[in-house]
């Protein structure tokens, strides 16, 4: 199977509750909803934000809007004002999340 | 159908977007968004030195420049703007008038403070646990600065009602500032629960600014047009709870399934149960059309019972920080700027400093995207031009957050070569104000709508 970057399919938004980080990922083309349905697990989410994500990884799916949204507990450094990082709300995850490679054989 | 401008996205948004949603098109209804959920302690702390302060000043003086443009196009304001002082910003906004020459009737919804009433709460076995954690508020009771009740859109529907042309509210829910237009004009009851659920999605939409109209979109985000005169999103309304989002012609920005799918996903939980005062909203049913150039439309959006609760924001003081940096040049910028690390973690543990919490970042390498991105490619590492060592500690001590401050500027001269970016002088040491959300059931607070020149 081939190896695609994530961000060729897919684009994103991501934000914050307390310490809990949101990613949103949607769909460039209708078609490419089910290839993130198979592929983006909350497992795997878990797996690339090892380190990052202290806490479960929940998925949620939207297939009126070919989107997925997961949430990413004590993933913000304790989240808000008492977190130390550069991005305390997570802003920046949503590309994060589009660096995964995953497995799509045409596009 | 109705038009409901948003002209402020967060306290700290464009001066400019609020004038150009009154002069740039047709409106009726501009809402804006002044109280992020930290913002509150500030205002408190500012009123507690001043009784005729803890309100959003930009606010009054956004007023004052449109006033007379408000009044003769008929435009209606929302705005949260009264913090932790609606009165006292009623005030300011009524002698704003007043000085113009101009009558207007100003409303405000209070009743949101429960600060007072805290400790009668809790004895009643009103614990308002925190909903991330689970623990009960005594537990850093002492440290409470501000604790408000988000109400949802009735209040202000009510005051939109009873004739007010300026709405000002304490705590309310973004989406309530939008929606209240729609229950006030269309005559929606408080168990229309599709329609308050597309009145809701419609606010969400829009609450964040331009960030639903371009700003911020990563749908070839080089081709949006003008992003300088960006325009700020409009709800045009319908009474069967349809709507679609748009922005005054002329104005630059980008209205696109494609935007208006990401802002959807902004901040979202579970998109089955979105929870406002007003209603229980279904992310999941929303559909949408591009029906014009820079116009989406949205429909088919179901909804749910409302819950016996609302939430209250409550801050609280949870010690120090300070965050530092220092900037290292090529080459291996990199490998000096986490020698330079690992040096000043030294030198805070030979002090003997203690803190809650450490943490330093590699701007340039991987800051933003951590272990996600990865370390540097052996190539590419050596070649880096810059990276920023961000150092940051967090202690109940202010003492040991002082000292780490002094810590930072002497690796200038005494650490790995080639260093920059002291140019801000030492770190601040920062009193952090946390956040604390809990559930109050509904019965407990009552809202306070008042209108001005009084009714009677």
């Amino acid at each position: 199977m081939a190896k695609r970057k994530l961000i060729e399919l897919a684009h994103a938004r991501s934000g914050d509750k307390g310490d809990t980080a949101n990613v949103g990922i949607i769909a460039r083309k209708p078609e490419y909803y089910p290839i993130l349905v198979r592929e983006v697990t909350a497992e795997r989410v878990k797996q690339h934000f090892a380190g990052i994500c202290k806490g479960k990884v929940e998925r949620f799916e939207l297939p009126n809007l070919g989107a997925l949204n997961f949430l990413l507990h004590e993933s913000l450094d304790g989240g808000g004002t008492l977190a130390l990082k550069a991005d305390p709300q997570g802003k920046t995850y949503s590309t994060a999340l589009l660096r995964m490679e995953i497995d799509a054989d045409s596009l | 159908m109705i038009r409901i401008a948003n002209g402020q996205g967060f306290w700290g948004d464009s001066l400019e977007a609020p004038v150009n949603q009154v002069r740039r098109g047709p409106i009726d209804y501009l809402t804006l968004d002044y109280l992020a959920e930290i913002t509150m302690s500030i205002l408190q702390k500012q009123r507690s030195r001043d009784p005729r302060a803890g309100y959003a000043r930009d606010f009054v003086e956004m007023i004052a420049r449109v006033l007379p443009d408000l009044v003769e196009r008929r435009i209606r304001v929302i705005a949260n703007a009264g913090g932790v002082n609606p009165a006292a910003c009623r005030d300011a906004v009524l002698g704003v008038a007043k000085r113009q020459g101009i009558d207007i009737r100003v409303a405000t919804v209070a009743g949101d403070d429960i600060m007072d009433r805290l400790d009668q709460l809790i004895q009643r076995g009103i614990e308002l646990r925190n909903m991330d954690t689970g623990e009960p508020l005594s537990a850093i009771r002492a440290q409470v600065q501000s604790a408000n009740v988000y109400f949802g859109a009735f209040p202000v529907a009510d005051a939109l009602a009873r004739g007010a042309q300026i709405v000002i509210t304490g705590r309310c829910t973004d989406t309530g500032l939008a929606m209240a237009p729609m229950i006030h004009e269309f005559g929606w009851k408080a168990d229309d629960w599709d329609k308050l659920a597309a009145g809701t999605i419609a606010g969400h939409t829009v609450e964040c600014g331009a960030q639903c109209t371009g700003g911020n979109c990563q749908v070839d985000w080089d081709t949006i047009p003008d992003m300088a005169d960006i325009g700020y999103p409009i709800i045009e309304a319908e009474p069967d709870g349809t709507f679609a989002i748009t922005k005054h012609a002329g104005t630059g920005g980008r209205v696109t399934v494609a935007s208006i799918k990401e802002q959807l996903l902004y901040e979202m939980g579970d998109p089955h149960e979105y929870i406002t005062p007003d209603c229980v909203a279904d992310f999941t049913t929303i559909h949408l059309e591009q029906t014009g150039a820079d116009r989406v439309r949205f429909s088919g959006i179901r909804g749910r019972p409302a819950t016996e609760f609302y939430k209250v924001s409550i801050s609280y003081s949870a010690g120090f920080k300070a965050i530092g940096s220092l900037v290292y040049a090529w080459p291996d910028a990199y490998k000096k700027a986490r020698a330079a690390d690992q040096i000043l973690r030294q030198r805070l543990e030979r002090l003997g400093l203690r803190f809650e919490a450490m943490r330093s970042e590699f701007v340039g390498a991987n800051g933003c995207h951590g272990i996600a991105a990865a370390e540097p490619s052996p190539e590419v590492e050596p070649q880096l031009a810059e990276v920023v060592l961000r150092f940051g500690v967090r202690s109940e001590n202010r003492a040991a957050v002082e000292r780490f401050t002094k810590e930072l500027a002497p690796l200038v001269l005494n650490g790995p070569p080639v260093v920059t970016g002291l140019g801000g002088g030492r770190p601040k040491v920062e009193e952090i104000v946390a956040y604390w959300p809990a559930l109050i059931p509904k019965h407990e607070v009552t809202p306070e709508v008042g209108v001005w020149p009084n009714e009677n």
